[in-house]
């Protein structure tokens, strides 16, 4: 860990990502992702780096993919809608096992939205926005402090599994100011004889994401399920708080976490068993976060309509004992909001 | 005894999926010949498009990657950008190129990327089964025009070899085609001269292939070679639009 310092959430994910030896980066300016940009731009010189603002996030994405095919650690950052118009890349990433970094700063749409605090890409980035069966690995910080250290590790998992990573920001995470321990320098230690480098003293490499027949594409495709199993089975990552004692466990992420927090604190003040389960990987959901939790009633928060509560549905025995609270269009509730729903719900 | 001829080191012994009569074949042959004589097969890596020449990555022994499609030029950018000492080649159709991927390549001009940008144009869709493209010709009749290409509801065929000449990001432009022995070997000229530019760090260099597609065009071989002279040269004329000599280094 290096020195103590107080920074936006933005820049110092920024920091942090050069810190882990990405020397590339390709964006297009959206907010509110674009201190990270900037960031980079204003570092390049004095970091050796090589910063290009593309014409639009489609070429952005697809700059990444190049990057990452030599082997080299890359990153963009963008939001909603320019999210979006990366899917096409981030399916093809998927397919072709690149390693790149995306940081998706989520803002309300649907479209062009707002440009506040959301939750609304969930599906999006966990279901694997673009066309085809594939996954990417997602990690949702609720800190600056965290952002910087997850956005470390997204380079090391991306290069683990030769596989896209997405750090999920959001408006609230990536606006705020923090008193962050920033992270210290890394260097990339993975096997890159897959690498495009010029084929010099040895056989060369090919990468195509095109189908040669069923039988071949098949084959391919249960190869990557196979890749996404494992990653399953090794990536799940949260964080539970006062869960054994709870009758109440409230499942939140990302800001919506900072929120949960404190209205658990609220609701123990006032004498109610109330636990909190935090999901960092979205993708591979954390699944053993819910063991030994089955017959709890469960309050989902989320700043969307709706999205990851059907996770946890999918997780939990009783589906009827899951209810949701959500906001939209980039308001955020206060503890005090979600403690009133909790209250809501009695205890039983 | 010496030899005159023989097949390119390069290429992988995996059979071309292009049509008898097509000129994707030739270019590729060309593009092999050139790895060949100027040493490049170690120092390179080709990215392919998607469009007949899709599968092109398994004819050559060198490093490669197939892009999106239309993306090809944003995907080099990346490598490129990441190895600048590299040869770094992209070969794309006219669907892939004039189409869906206008911004990328037209972007790719405006920064000046240092790479070689090799462009087949036959005025049809080939792979997907000859739709019209943004470079079919007006009145030729295709899957999707099959009253011919009217300017009320499709405009005009797109020069791209004249509009990549006026970009100042663009160090080398020039139309050629392989309808006959002689313009084979300059068509392999001007390739050549596009690959050297690479390392001179003048931006992009840009060749355009005027290609016959017998199938797409619904042709005899013979015929479709005549098209390219009758129909195709007078809207895409050959020639040079900018000469690298024009252009300094950035």
């Amino acid at each position: 860990m290096g020195e103590k310092v107080f920074l936006q959430g933005n820049v110092a994910l920024a920091e942090s990502a050069i810190r882990a030896g990405c020397k590339y980066f390709f964006g297009y300016p959206i907010t509110p992702s674009s201190e990270v940009p900037e960031y980079y731009a204003r570092k390049a010189q004095e970091e050796g780096l090589v910063f290009v603002q593309g014409e639009t996030e489609v070429a952005c994405f697809n700059m990444i993919a190049g990057t990452a095919a030599t082997g080299k650690r890359v990153m963009t950052a963008t939001a909603g809608p320019g999210f979006s118009l990366g899917q096409e890349a981030m399916s093809y990433m998927a397919a072709a096992g690149l390693p790149a970094v995306v940081v998706e700063v989520m803002r309300p749409g649907p479209a062009d939205g707002e440009i506040l605090a959301s939750q609304g890409d969930y599906f999006q980035a966990v279901k694997g926005g673009g066309h085809g069966d594939y996954n990417t690995l997602v990690l949702a910080p609720c800190s600056v402090q965290e952002m910087c250290e997850l956005i470390q590790d997204c380079f090391e998992l991306a290069e683990k599994y030769r596989n896209p990573v997405i750090l999920l920001s959001d408006a609230l995470l990536a606006k705020m100011r923090e008193n962050v321990e920033l992270p210290g320098r890394k260097e990339q230690n993975c096997d890159l004889s897959w690498a495009l480098t010029g084929c010099a003293g040895r056989k060369h490499n090919v990468m195509t994401t095109c189908g040669d027949g069923a039988a071949q594409w098949e084959k391919y495709n249960l190869d990557l399920q196979e890749k996404f199993a494992k990653i399953k089975a090794n990536e799940e990552r949260w964080e539970n708080y006062q869960t054994e004692d709870a009758d109440i466990i409230l499942v939140a992420y990302g800001s919506m976490a900072r929120v949960a927090m404190g209205a658990m604190k609220l609701a123990r003040e006032a004498g109610l068993k109330v636990g909190l389960v935090r999901p960092i990987s979205l993708w591979p959901f954390p699944v053993k976060a819910f063991e030994g939790l089955g017959d709890k009633t469960f309050l989902v928060t989320e700043l969307s309509a709706g999205q990851m509560v059907e996770d946890v549905k999918l997780t939990v025995p009783h589906k009827e004992n899951v209810h949701f609270y959500g906001r939209l269009g980039g308001f955020v509730p206060s503890p005090k909001e979600i403690f009133e729903q909790i209250k809501k719900l009695g205890v039983k | 005894m010496k030899t005159i001829y023989k097949r390119p080191e390069v290429f992988t012994d995996v059979n071309t999926s292009y049509c008898g009569g097509c000129g994707h074949g030739i270019v590729n042959k060309l593009i092999a010949e050139l790895i060949d004589e100027m040493e490049l097969r170690e120092k390179g890596i080709l990215v392919w498009p998607i469009g007949c020449s899709v599968y092109a990555d398994k004819y050559y022994k060198m490093d490669a990657i197939c892009a999106l499609h239309g993306r090809a030029p944003a995907l080099a950018t990346g490598i490129k950008r990441s190895l600048p000492d590299k040869f770094v080649m992209v070969y794309q159709g006219d669907g892939d190129m004039v189409s869906e991927g206008m911004a990328e390549i037209m972007h790719a001009a405006v920064r000046a990327e240092n790479f070689s940008v090799i462009f087949i144009n036959n005025a049809i869709y080939g792979m997907t089964g000859g739709q019209m493209a943004p470079t079919t010709l007006l009145g030729q009749v295709t899957s999707t025009s099959p009253y011919g290409r009217a300017v009320a509801s499709s405009g005009y065929p797109v020069n791209m070899a004249e509009i990549m000449a006026n970009m100042p990001g663009v160090c080398y432009s020039e139309r050629v085609t392989v309808n006959t022995p002689q313009r084979i070997t300059a068509t392999k000229k001007a390739l050549k001269k596009a690959f050297e530019l690479q390392f001179e760090n003048k931006g992009l260099s840009f060749v355009e292939v005027l290609s016959p597609c017998p199938t797409g065009w619904g042709k005899k071989p013979i015929d479709a070679m005549k098209m390219v002279d009758e129909q195709l040269i007078p809207i895409y004329p050959l020639g040079a639009f900018k000469s690298p000599e024009e252009v300094p280094a950035k």
